[in-house]
């Protein structure tokens, strides 16, 4: 969504430190997401870029020994501030993870969970209304309507992981962060979710880590690369991938370590 | 005698073990390859010195009394003589044998003692002989075999597979033979009593059959209104029920408060802690019921105008609930510890709160393994003695007060088993019907809860 020209900054991150325990695992990243627009993170492993993406639904909280610096502004409000209430915040803010998660519930609880914790159907039939619609965007619905009342952990990975994916956008979040999502999918599966990222970012902003340059290429409008903790370079895709202008992008995109 | 052969055999066992690997390590010194490690051959040879020999000295003396028996008594045989006097007549030779006869000795017995003396000299020596020769035969054949390709790993642990099999046989042939003895005995105690009397009668007073002269005949008659079990199942489950009233709830909570609450500094003392309670014998359960919850509670109700019996169904079951805890708490900790981390993370992310997110998604994962947990506690519930012999007393009241006293299968059991009994009479075989139904109650909900334990495994595993 361009207003004037100038695209719009949805997540902006200045100066944010984390720490586990005493370790340092990410310096001083700054970082501008735009709207509407995938965002790619490439880095080796253990690079920090997860590590990144659960600052931005503050899920960095769950880990005792986990503390985050700096400031995390979501739409101009920061996040990291004390008056932020993080249901709300992860409510604004999906997310999917590596390993496919369904609850062990029927498809129709995973997906009316997000709904339900949150309050937002009054009735059965707004509830039916919200499960169908986000199985119809996660493009899972024509598999299993006739089924919403089985476990989910009896579907294939790639159909689980887009009920994953049907869970996080129920709730009707403005970001979506996907941590590795098609780290455990066949090609198959993985392709399928791509056209699916490829149509959710009409809706939402997509926050997408990856191991797979192919897939950073084929996906995103803009890609930050990390390494040992920073951020080394961003900008758009087609530039990252083209015309780095720093080495070490350089050498990480044409395989030279990594 | 047997002791020095069996020592003997050991040792030689043992020195066979070293000539064996020696062999091996000359073998080796050959540079010859050897199909295994050294050590194999030692085993394999000490096994071939070892078993062989054990083998015949057990069978010596499983069949070494019968045949000493049949060749001494084939002197009085063809005198007309009944089986028992037979038997007698052995056991006074024997007597007379060890020097501990005191009865009249006659001719006859004198010659019998003197043959079986002699007849049992000639079968230890002769023992001794077949087994050292066994010995030195197989050792030999054995040593002989061993060479650089001969397979020694395969017999070594095949006879380890073997030792191992005996093992488990061992425990599961002795569970066939105690659940055996309790159907036999069960059986004949509903050839006296009626089935339909035991399962519906409410009236149960085994006291009576107590002041039965054994000298009379056996009237079933007089039983009639005596071994009804009703009464007892009840109490037996009204006090399970009052134990698990105070253990799901509070080990749930706790177990609830470990996993996901808990600190790693809180649990790391927590939960040992807590397990400590399972470590406190029954007995001092039993008399912390029996001389300070009892009264104390009767206290407390008569200060509130209640009739409370000093030992109460409620004092026996509330701290059989104490006892249970731990099972549960700490059960129920693992198997929410054991939900995987990704549900939790999965949860949070749509923005559950800690608590929505115990409710909705950890605890119906974990639900199956609680329930198992549960059904666990309620077997050891029904199946504890100890605490309520003490403190719940052992009048069989049918009753649904908790302030009353009622009474359990076991302690029934401890009941009709405490002092003199005679086999054979009702009142004992009583006791093997309240057993062998003890037994069914809990083998069934054992049988179910590893069932539900068994399925929550596989869906994560």
């Amino acid at each position: 969504m361009k207003k004037n020209g100038v695209k719009m900054i949805k997540i902006k991150a200045k100066d944010v430190d984390v720490f586990y325990g005493k370790k340092q695992a990410l310096f001083n990243i700054s970082l501008d997401i735009e709207e509407n627009q995938v965002t790619a993170l490439i880095g080796p492993s253990g690079c920090g870029k997860s590590t990144f993406l659960r600052c931005l639904n503050r899920m960095n909280d769950v880990i005792d020994i986990c503390s985050v610096k700096g400031e995390i502004l979501i739409n101009d409000f920061n996040i990291n501030d004390k008056s932020c209430d993080v249901v709300r915040l992860r409510e604004k803010i999906g997310m999917v993870f590596q390993k496919p998660n369904p609850f062990p519930k029927t498809l129709y609880e995973n997906v009316s969970y997000g709904p339900t914790i949150h309050g937002m159907a009054q009735s059965k039939q707004e509830m039916d209304e919200i499960v169908e619609t986000s199985l119809k965007k996660a493009a899972l619905w024509e598999e299993v309507k006739d089924r919403l009342h089985e476990p989910g952990t009896g579907l294939s990975g790639g159909q689980q992981q887009r009920l994953c994916i049907a869970r996080a956008i129920s709730v009707r979040p403005e970001v979506i962060l996907m941590d590795e999502p098609c780290s455990a999918l066949d090609p198959i599966a993985t392709a399928q979710i791509e056209e699916l990222i490829d149509e959710l970012k009409k809706e939402h902003t997509i926050i997408i880590v990856t191991h797979s340059m192919a897939q950073a290429a084929r996906v995103s409008q803009n890609t930050g690369f990390f390494h040992l903790g920073q951020l080394i370079e961003h900008g758009s895709t087609d530039k990252i991938f083209k015309n780095p202008d720093n080495t070490k992008t350089q050498d990480y995109i044409t395989g030279r370590f990594g | 005698m047997n002791l020095i052969l069996f020592t003997f055999i050991v040792l030689l066992g043992f020195t066979s073990y070293y000539f064996g690997r020696k062999k091996a390590y000359t073998i080796q010194s050959t540079k010859k390859r050897l199909t295994a490690l050294p050590q194999f051959y030692g085993y394999y040879l000490a096994i071939w010195c070892a078993i062989p020999a054990f083998i015949i000295f057990s069978l010596w003396a499983i069949f070494e009394p019968t045949i000493v028996k049949l060749l001494v008594l084939n002197d009085y045989s063809n005198q007309g003589y009944l089986d028992d006097e037979l038997n007698l007549i052995y056991e006074k030779t024997k007597a007379l044998s060890r020097g501990q006869f005191t009865g009249e000795i006659t001719p006859f017995i004198e010659a019998s003692a003197e043959k079986y003396l002699s007849l049992r000299s000639i079968a230890q020596s002769s023992k001794v002989v077949i087994v050292l020769s066994i010995i030195i035969a197989s050792v030999a054949y054995a040593y002989k075999r061993i060479s650089s390709n001969s397979r020694t790993r395969e017999p070594v642990e095949k006879f380890l597979n073997a030792v191992l099999f005996t093992a488990s046989l061992a425990a599961i042939l002795t569970t066939v033979g105690i659940v055996f003895s309790l159907i036999f005995q069960t059986i004949d105690f509903f050839k006296v009593i009626p089935l339909f009397d035991f399962v519906f009668g409410t009236h149960w007073y085994p006291a009576k059959a107590f002041v039965r002269d054994s000298s009379e005949a056996l009237d079933p008659t007089m039983y009639s209104d005596t071994f009804g079990a009703v009464p007892i199942f009840a109490g037996t489950f009204f006090i399970a029920f009052i134990a698990m009233c105070v253990a799901i709830p509070i080990g749930l909570m706790s177990g609830i408060y470990l996993a996901e609450y808990a600190s790693t500094k809180v649990r790391q003392y927590a939960k040992p802690l807590i397990e400590i309670l399972a470590g406190i014998p029954t007995v001092v359960y039993g008399f912390f019921a029996a001389l300070t919850v009892g009264p104390f509670l009767k206290e407390l109700g008569t200060s509130m105008g209640l009739e409370v019996s000093a030992e109460s169904a409620l004092a026996a079951g509330g701290v059989m609930g104490i006892m249970i805890i731990p099972f549960i708490s700490s059960l129920s900790d693992d198997v929410i510890t054991s939900v995987p981390q990704s549900l939790r993370d999965g949860s949070y992310a749509m923005g559950a709160t800690k608590s929505e997110t115990i409710k909705r998604v950890i605890f119906p994962a974990a639900l199956p393994g609680i329930v198992g947990s549960i059904l666990l506690g309620v077997s050891r519930a029904i199946g504890e003695t100890m605490i309520v012999v003490m403190a719940s007393g052992l009048a069989a009241n049918l009753t649904l007060n908790p302030l009353e006293s009622t009474s359990t299968i076991t302690a029934q059991i401890v009941v009709i088993l405490i002092g003199d009994q005679a086999f054979g009479d009702p009142k004992t075989q009583a006791a093997f019907a309240l057993g062998m139904s003890l037994f069914l109650v809990t083998l069934c909900l054992n049988i179910v809860a590893l069932r539900v334990v068994k399925k929550y495994r596989e869906k994560y595993e």
